[in-house]
């Protein structure tokens, strides 16, 4: 048995070979790209969707706009100003249109009343307090739920895990504006430590009452905190059982490299994309924890033009609000494929 | 002077019953000493307590282990690491989960170099790759072990655990997962680094054959003892344990092919070992005094040990070779019929053909085996044979009808008369349904049967492939591997076919247990006049069980054949390597390593 | 047929487990049964606004100076049925969408899953919040938005799962049989994807409620004077300094529940022992079968 033939091995799998190549020889570049294009074709999809789901009603738009003042002649007239009595294909082109290059119209509720106010007047600044508000929400949640995801995977099955679990899992388990309610009851009718709802006027910004933001990223952090430190604990478990980690033990590494470089550093990819659900969660959570403390975000925004039935805002509101959850979606799946090797070598 | 010491080495699992017990062995500078043992028998318990390192919450109770004068603190796991890489180190059995999946090579093999002798000059890595074989150059340290072959993982994983030229490398089954002929280059290599460097190694191993290639002496386990220890040609020539004799005699060999005989009974569990001899229950040449006490390990002369009372009755299994057929094929229409067949698997991006041109014919009562490594398009063509997945070109005969590439599009008298039975007995049932349940559908379903004749079938089934009444009700999770192919043959069978597929149907079984098998698909051929298309990669079961070879390489035919005149007298290269990388013990006990 | 012995479920044998069930059932009973022992009218005052706790009104009264302990006990049953309706019909739905798309492969599959991206690029507020501007805050409304917000998610699973268990060795065997993709679907794979099906069930049932609630604290769900403790919440905010138990009471409730559910899921997911991560990972110690 054996050859007397120099040792050669089966020829290397190479990379699959796609059949054009975008942008030459990099890989990452080129899924980059065909993932922006997705995302993009994702989102005038999903504003389609929009569109038709505030358009497209039993009864008529301009009727339940107006609702007690509609006269036949005031429907005629808001019919016209809001274009609707042109078919749906070629009212959603030009919508579409205008939106993509920022002219985000007039709100509808406005013209009901006969006067004309810009949907971006309405909503830039909502948007940026909403902003600040996500941002300070991310800064503490990322690194919170990474850490306690990893100490309780660490000690999985001791005390500190199910101690760590089962608060995560009962916190979580919370609706947001109970979780609010809550924070108020205690913190300002038990403890009158802070504002209930936010004094926060248009025209300043948050950071003038920054008390008042301390309830809303609290109740905001409770639950992604309590569900991302879950999902990062169950992912990191799953990477200390992988044998490259038993292999880095049986090499005789200390345990400190060996959660390090060999668990943690495969752990993160996961996590990452954990991190990206939380934060598409937190785009929902917002809009209701904002109603909660009346904090004069693009939440309750949004709320209040479904309440009025302000089309043209909503429907707004809700690209912007798409097209962020896609961003971040694009955003984690290329940090994911730049953070693992096998993807970043095969894409 | 012994490098490695082992003495009563005890590992008890965390229900308290003993894994290992009163382990003892000792390992010389440049000597292999192979560990032989099935499922259960805690070889790899055994391995792994070296590095003082246990899985699933076992314990390592007692035991001495030195190395170089050296005491390992096995008990103790912090202790324990600090031999690990230094004094001794292992090498996996599956490379590719070994190795860290974001760490480039170079970086992985230079940390332990860095972890056990920071004070004296690293070897250069790429001297540590050149060692085994590797490229040397800069571009290959920096790749991936994504980006490398099985063969390649494996032998970085061969460097890390040299480069700190620790005296005792554990091998954990390193070629398990490569194909034969990267087996036998990574053999050679362990050969090669053995003589340069007088490394002791210790050869962890299911499979005899393969230890043979390489052990200067052999031990073997059985329900956590060692049963038998010695030179590798005494232990291979003259065993002198009724379980050894039974191992040899259950393990197929392509260069003397001979009639398989295997032991009867299962191998017993942890928990369950009897109070005398582990193996008296399946003995045959058990007495009284087995039942009473554990037989000590005694020695023999000739360096021979053996764990038994009648160590000194114990022969050499006779050989009963197999008389291979030599005749033409029949002049009757073939029962299965193959010509010209073309498989491709198309993906959105690119269309790989599995199998190209491939022609053969089976007919009733004969075996064809069709023999390949992984990649070669074997699986494909059983695949598309059973219309599990469409053919791109050629035609498929069925005595003389032609069949559509889909299962479905087939009428059912054409489904009934093509069974397979697969690989995998851990997925091939489907684990909801009771064993009865299972075998009755195909009889149910393809040939009509009432519910009640379909009872009375089954049981007649389960007594054709020897498995016993009481498994009727029985989930597929209360059964072994074994007994789970068998049922899967037993299902095949009962839809009363004609042509049945064996798609590698005894590569994940214990040697013992395929032996077993094997004789039942043979027995069970003849009984029912069956064509049975055989598809393997291990040339030594193809001698046990076929009449004619197929040999494929990527997707096509490199030579087809009598068995006879394809094992002996094979006419392409590609057949050749196979031959000559494919393990045999009776060629090391004719040849030497 | 199976002649097994009943056994207490696995997941109920944990204390994590154990506790939700009985908390779950408690608080299902109040919610369903609940609305038999009010005693009071939830429509009707029985005092001023705000009241603390009296023996009348062990509860108080709300801000109209309705009985709390009544409304609490009328509160649960919409958001419970409307949970429960919306979450099976989601389970309907998005188990076809995702057995089909799984056992297909090929064909149908990258349509479907397309349509379900698309789907999961809203934020599930959002989509109810959409579907109320466009159709009114009525019942059918709002489980046709639950439905939509979940069945993205079931499909997804349901098409991973199906996929892996249509490559095992006997959906295959069947499959050579020759057949049906519905026999198959339902022989095969739906039994053996069951447990995860199940685990996924209790996780989704518990979110649906939250969503109903939240669109009901929002005001965007049921109207009043409907007895819900979500609205309940919301409209009791102006008297939380007066009778703290008008919005306390219905947040346990809510919160006992959604806590209970997720217990139970936790309990079962963990206790199941199958997931359907990655197949193939080789242990260190590979043993073959004996």
């Amino acid at each position: 048995m054996g050859t007397a033939a120099p040792p050669v091995d089966p020829v290397i799998p190479t990379a699959r070979r796609r059949r054009f190549r975008v942008f030459g020889r990099n890989p990452v570049v080129g899924f980059i790209v065909r993932r922006v294009t997705a995302g993009l074709a994702t989102l005038v999809v999903a504003s389609f969707l929009i569109f038709a789901a505030v358009q497209v009603l039993p009864g008529d738009v301009a009727s339940i706009v107006l609702g007690r003042n509609a006269t036949p002649s005031r429907v005629a007239a808001l019919q016209a100003d809001l274009h609707l009595n042109r078919p749906l294909i070629p009212r959603y082109l030009v919508w579409l249109g205008n939106t993509a290059t920022g002219h985000f119209g007039d709100s509808s509720a406005a013209l009901a009343q006969g006067s004309k106010v810009s949907v971006w007047q309405i909503i830039h600044t909502p948007l940026r307090n909403s902003l600040v508000l996500a941002v300070i929400t991310i800064l503490i949640f990322v690194p919170l739920c990474l850490a306690l995801g990893v100490a309780a995977a660490l000690r999985a099955g001791r005390r500190t895990d199910h101690a760590i679990s089962l608060t995560a899992l009962s916190l979580g388990a919370l609706p947001e504006f109970l979780v609010g309610t809550l924070l108020i009851v205690i913190f300002f009718t038990q403890l009158k430590l802070l504002p209930p709802i936010s004094p926060i006027t248009p025209g300043e910004t948050p950071f003038t009452h920054p008390n008042a933001l301390v309830l809303p990223v609290l109740t905001l952090l409770c639950a992604s905190v309590a569900f991302g430190s879950r999902l990062v604990r169950a992912s990191t478990i799953e990477v200390l059982r992988e044998d490259y980690v038993a292999m880095a033990r049986l090499n005789g590494y200390p345990e400190r490299r060996v959660i390090l470089r060999y668990a943690l550093r495969n752990a993160l990819a996961p996590s990452v994309q954990v991190c990206a659900q939380m934060v598409q969660y937190l785009i929902g959570g917002i809009i209701i924890t904002e109603s909660v403390f009346n904090y004069p975000g693009i939440g309750t925004a949004v709320v209040q033009a479904v309440s009025i039935r302000d089309t043209q805002e909503t429907a707004v509101i809700a690209v912007i609000l798409a097209a962020i959850y896609i961003l971040v979606n694009i955003v984690a799946d290329v940090v994911v494929v730049l953070l693992v090797p096998k993807l970043r070598t095969q894409v | 002077m012994p490098v490695l010491e082992v003495t009563n080495l005890q590992v008890h699992a965390p229900s308290g019953d003993p894994i290992l017990e009163d382990v003892s062995f000792s390992l010389r500078a440049g000597e292999v000493l192979g560990l032989v043992g099935e499922s259960g028998s805690g070889k790899t318990t055994t391995a792994l307590a070296l590095l003082g390192y246990t899985q699933a919450g076992a314990r390592i109770v007692s035991g001495r282990i030195s190395i170089g004068g050296e005491l390992v603190e096995a008990k103790v796991e912090p202790l324990a690491r600090r031999v690990r890489g230094r004094l001794i180190s292992y090498v996996p059995q599956n490379p590719g989960t070994a190795l860290n999946p974001s760490m480039r090579i170079g970086d992985a093999i230079g940390a332990m170099a860095e972890t056990h002798r920071p004070d004296r000059p690293s070897p250069s890595i790429g001297a540590a790759l050149a060692a085994v074989g590797l490229p040397d150059a800069p571009d290959f340290q920096r790749r991936y072990p994504h980006q490398l072959s099985g063969g390649q993982q494996q032998r970085v994983c061969i460097s890390a655990a040299i480069v700190c030229e620790p005296p005792v490398v554990v091998f954990d089954e390193p070629t398990t997962g490569l194909d034969v002929v990267t087996q036998a280059l990574i053999l050679d290599e362990l050969m090669r680094l053995r003589r340069e460097r007088e490394i002791a190694m210790l050869y962890v191993a299911h499979d005899l054959a393969v230890v043979a290639q390489i052990a200067t002496r052999i031990a073997v386990m059985y329900a956590g003892r060692i049963v038998e220890e010695g030179p590798a040609n005494q232990v291979l020539r003259r065993p002198r344990h009724p379980y050894t004799r039974g191992l040899l005699a259950s393990i197929p060999d392509h260069i003397e092919p001979r009639i398989l005989e295997p032991m009867a009974g299962v191998a017993v569990g942890i928990g369950e070992r009897p109070a005398g001899c582990s193996f008296a229950p399946r003995c045959p040449m058990r007495i009284d005094a087995c039942d009473q006490a554990v037989p000590m390990l005694r020695a023999l002369g000739n360096g021979q040990l053996a764990r038994c009372v009648r160590a000194e009755e114990v022969t050499t299994p006779p050989q009963r070779l197999i008389a291979l057929d030599r005749s033409a094929p029949a002049e009757a229409a073939a029962a299965l019929c193959v010509s010209n067949l073309r498989a491709e698997h198309r993906s959105r991006r690119e269309t790989v053909v599995a199998a190209d041109q491939v022609s053969f014919e089976i007919d009733k009562g004969r075996c064809l085996a069709l023999v390949g490594e992984s990649g070669s398009g074997k699986t494909t063509i059983a695949r598309t044979i059973v219309g599990l997945h469409a053919i791109a070109a050629g035609e498929i005969r069925l005595g003389d009808e032609k069949l559509a590439p889909r299962a479905r599009r087939r009428t059912r008298d054409q489904r009934r008369r093509v069974q397979i039975v697969f690989q995998n007995p851990g997925d091939a049932l489907n684990p909801r349904q009771s064993v009865g349940t299972a075998i009755a559908r195909p009889a149910r379903g393809l040939r009509g049967l009432s519910a009640t004749d379909a009872v009375a079938e089954v049981k007649r089934l389960l007594d054709l492939v020897r498995l016993p009444q009481r498994l009727l009700e029985r989930y597929p999770a209360e059964l072994s591997g074994g007994e789970r192919q068998r049922v899967g043959i037993a299902r095949a069978l009962a839809a009363n076919p004609e042509v049945v597929i064996c798609d590698e149907v005894t590569s994940a079984l214990d040697v013992s247990v395929q032996a077993a098998v094997l004789k039942l698909l043979s027995d069970l051929r003849h009984e029912l006049d069956l064509a049975l298309l055989f598809i393997t990669h291990d040339l030594g079961v193809v001698a046990a069980v076929a009449d004619r070879v197929l040999v494929l390489e990527h997707g096509h035919v490199c030579e087809a054949g009598p068995t006879d005149a394809i094992l002996h007298h094979a006419t392409n290269d590609y057949t050749k390597r196979l031959l000559a990388a494919a393990p045999s013990i009776s060629h090391v006990l004719e040849h030497g390593h | 047929m199976r002649h097994r012995t009943f056994r207490i479920p696995a997941f109920a044998q944990t204390t994590s487990g154990a506790t939700g069930l009985a908390l779950a059932v408690l608080i299902l009973a109040v919610a369903l049964l609940g609305p038999l022992f009010a005693p009071h009218s939830i429509a009707t005052p029985i005092g001023p606004p705000g009241q603390p706790p009296s023996a009348a009104a062990p509860l108080g009264t709300d801000f109209l100076g309705r009985d709390v302990l009544s409304r609490v006990l009328h509160g649960g049953f919409s958001v419970v049925w409307i949970g429960t309706v919306a979450t099976t019909l989601a389970y309907a739905a998005g188990s076809a969408v995702g057995l089909i798309a799984g056992y297909t492969r090929n064909l149908i599959d990258p349509i479907l899953m397309r349509a379900v991206d698309v789907l999961l690029a809203f934020p599930a507020l959002l989509v109810l919040l959409l579907l109320v501007s466009g159709l009114g805050p009525h019942i059918p409304v709002l489980i046709l938005g639950v439905v939509l917000v979940q069945l993205p998610g079931i499909a997804r699973l349901i098409r991973t799962a199906t996929l892996e268990t249509s490559t095992r060795g006997y959906v295959e065997a069947a499959v050579a049989r020759g057949e049906s993709m519905m026999s198959v679907l339902g022989r095969d794979i739906a039994p053996n994807i069951a447990p995860v099906m199940l685990a996924d069930f209790g996780i989704r049932f518990g979110y649906s409620i939250i969503l109903v609630a939240s669109m009901n604290y929002l005001g965007l769900g049921l109207a009043p004077p409907t007895a819900d403790w979500g609205l309940m919440i919301s409209e009791n905010r102006s008297v939380i300094g007066l009778n703290i138990w008008s919005v306390v009471a219905p947040a346990i409730m809510l919160a006992l529940l959604t806590i209970a559910v997720n217990l139970i899921a936790d309990a079962y997911v963990r206790t199941s022992g199958r997931s359907f991560t990655p197949r193939g990972r080789a242990r260190i110690l590979r043993q073959t079968d004996g």
